[in-house]
């Protein structure tokens, strides 16, 4: 964009007086600028796409909550477990929704933070979070909750740091947005909210309204 | 979020927020060490060597678990039954161990600055583990961890440091900590046993009396008489420091509240603590080893940190 206007200013000053050009080129040029910057600058904003508004997020946690609940009736022999630290924010209003069709007492829920357990553990310093799993894991059959499933690279450590509680019956994933063709690992959730092709330098964000102050989800080039 | 510091040679060079992120940190492992599998595959790839040049009970083991526990290789070294009794010098020594390819050194050594001297030579990340009479920073850090449980907090809190301050890296280290964290900090014990101008260089207020200060603290560190490195005689017989300076049940008995008792080990039951307080409920000396190796996890895990992984 720059570019093409120097030429066509260089273009423009051919027809015209020596110090009439070089005003004219000056107040052109502001004027450009004067755009252009602000222009440059929308630019960071106009390529973010909407996936899902506040209240379709809502929805989708609904059905994400009544699904889980669908397999495993009762919650019988099942325990969920949320990832630290942006999972937990999802798996709060899916532990809240399940209390709303079971007595609170049924609902067995473990916050799981795998800092620990990454393979770039040692690459940044990253602080971890609080671990809180107030029950036995053996025999159980448990529910991971995370955000977003990308690489597959989270979900790996969290398996590993899982084991560390015992040994699960089974284990199955629920996540709010599944960017599949992404993965770098054999892994796929059982419950996803919504599924998205997206490409590897795309950024994917959820925001929730207790951390971020506003509920949606959207990508970023 | 990161680091001041690539070695951890003392409290004096770190930042509040080191510290912080220490203890935060530390906070997490404590949970590890909790879970049924109490270890962390963090340091799978790190090798480390424990030089102890000083005796060494619970230091030594809790690193040595801390290391085990975050799934690090180590080596141990002992200064006895080693090339230094036949003349080799400590740089020699460490070079020839870093040769055969190991990534951080966990060092206690008589000698105050030994780690200093050794950061200034080697590319290895450096932990002292306690350097003659200068600092002990792991113990003031698991010291503060154990203060934060009990009291709740650091800031505003008050500690006493309670006998021979004059040899203990204990309580310089301490000292520095506190301090930093907004604490406040008051040395007890016999005036040959303090620094003369501590309170000035320090700011630490200074008491000669044991009763008061017992008073006035949340918490009181006792500390032991390091009589090894004592060169001369400061104060006349064991007995009468423990008349003096010695904590007793009736004395505790006698406060008009309840503090708790810290000591760093090992103690001398009868001289500065007596049996029956050191085994009370009030003590959290056991408490205290607990969180020294969540601490030193916490120290090892985060001066391991290798930015884009060379």
């Amino acid at each position: 964009m720059l570019a093409y206007s120097t030429c066509s200013a260089e273009k423009r000053n051919n027809f015209l007086p020596d110090i009439e050009k070089r005003q004219s080129l000056t107040a052109f040029s502001a004027l450009l600028y004067l755009f252009a910057v602000p222009l440059l600058f929308l630019q960071k904003f106009l390529h973010l796409k909407l996936i899902l508004t506040g209240p379709q997020l809502a929805i989708t946690i609904k059905r994400l909550a009544h699904q889980v609940l669908e397999n495993n009736i009762g919650l019988e022999n099942t325990v969920l477990i949320g990832l630290q630290p942006r999972g937990i924010y999802l798996s709060d209003q899916v532990v809240a929704e399940i209390k709303r069709e079971l007595p609170a007492d049924k609902v067995k829920y473990g916050k799981l933070d795998i800092t620990f357990y990454r393979d770039d553990v040692r690459n940044e310093i990253r602080i971890a979070n609080h671990t809180d799993i107030p029950f036995s894991i053996e025999g159980k059959k448990v529910v991971l909750i995370d955000d977003v499933l990308y690489t597959g690279r989270t979900i790996r450590a969290a398996l590993d740091a899982l084991l560390d509680f015992g040994r699960p019956e089974k284990v199955e994933l629920c996540v709010l947005i599944d960017r599949r063709f992404s993965r770098q690992f054999p892994i796929q959730p059982d419950y996803t909210g919504k599924s998205i092709d997206s490409i590897i330098s795309q950024k994917v964000r959820v925001f929730w309204k207790q951390k971020d102050g506003k509920e949606e989800v959207v990508i970023l080039d | 979020m990161s680091l001041s510091t690539k070695h951890l040679l003392g409290i004096r060079d770190l930042t509040k927020e080191d510290i912080s992120l220490f203890l935060q940190t530390a906070e997490q492992f404590k949970e590890v060490l909790q879970r049924p599998v109490k270890k962390v595959p963090s340091l799978r790839d790190v090798t480390i060597v424990n030089l102890f040049f000083e005796n060494s009970t619970r230091t030594r083991i809790s690193f040595e678990l801390a290391e085990k526990r975050l799934s690090a290789d180590t080596i141990n070294f002992t200064a006895s039954g080693s090339s230094v009794s036949k003349g080799e010098t400590l740089l020699d020594t460490v070079n020839n161990i870093l040769s055969m390819k190991v990534d951080m050194v966990v060092m206690r050594h008589r000698a105050s600055g030994a780690p200093h001297f050794l950061a200034k030579h080697i590319p290895a990340a450096i932990v002292n583990a306690g350097d003659g009479i200068n600092e002990h920073p792991t113990q003031a850090l698991l010291d503060a961890l154990s203060i934060k449980e009990s009291t709740g907090k650091l800031e505003g809190s008050r500690i006493a440091i309670i006998g021979d301050i004059m040899h203990s890296r204990v309580a310089q280290s301490n000292i520095y900590l506190l301090k930093k964290m907004g604490a406040e900090v008051t040395v007890c014990g016999p005036p040959t046993l303090i620094p003369k101008y501590i309170s000035e260089a320090l700011g630490v207020n200074v008491s000669y009396n044991l009763k008061e200060t017992l008073e006035w603290c949340d918490v009181a560190n006792v500390l032991r008489i390091q009589l090894e490195r004592q060169n001369q005689v400061l104060f006349s017989s064991l007995r009468e420091y423990n008349l003096t300076y010695g904590i007793s049940r009736k004395l505790l008995d006698d406060l008009h509240k309840e503090i708790v008792i810290m000591h760093p080990g090992p103690i001398n039951r009868g001289v500065e603590l007596d049996s029956d307080v050191a085994d009370s409920k009030q003590s959290i000396i056991l408490q205290q080893v607990e969180n020294g190796v969540a601490v030193r996890m916490a120290v090892l895990y985060l001066l391991s940190n290798r930015p884009s992984g060379n």
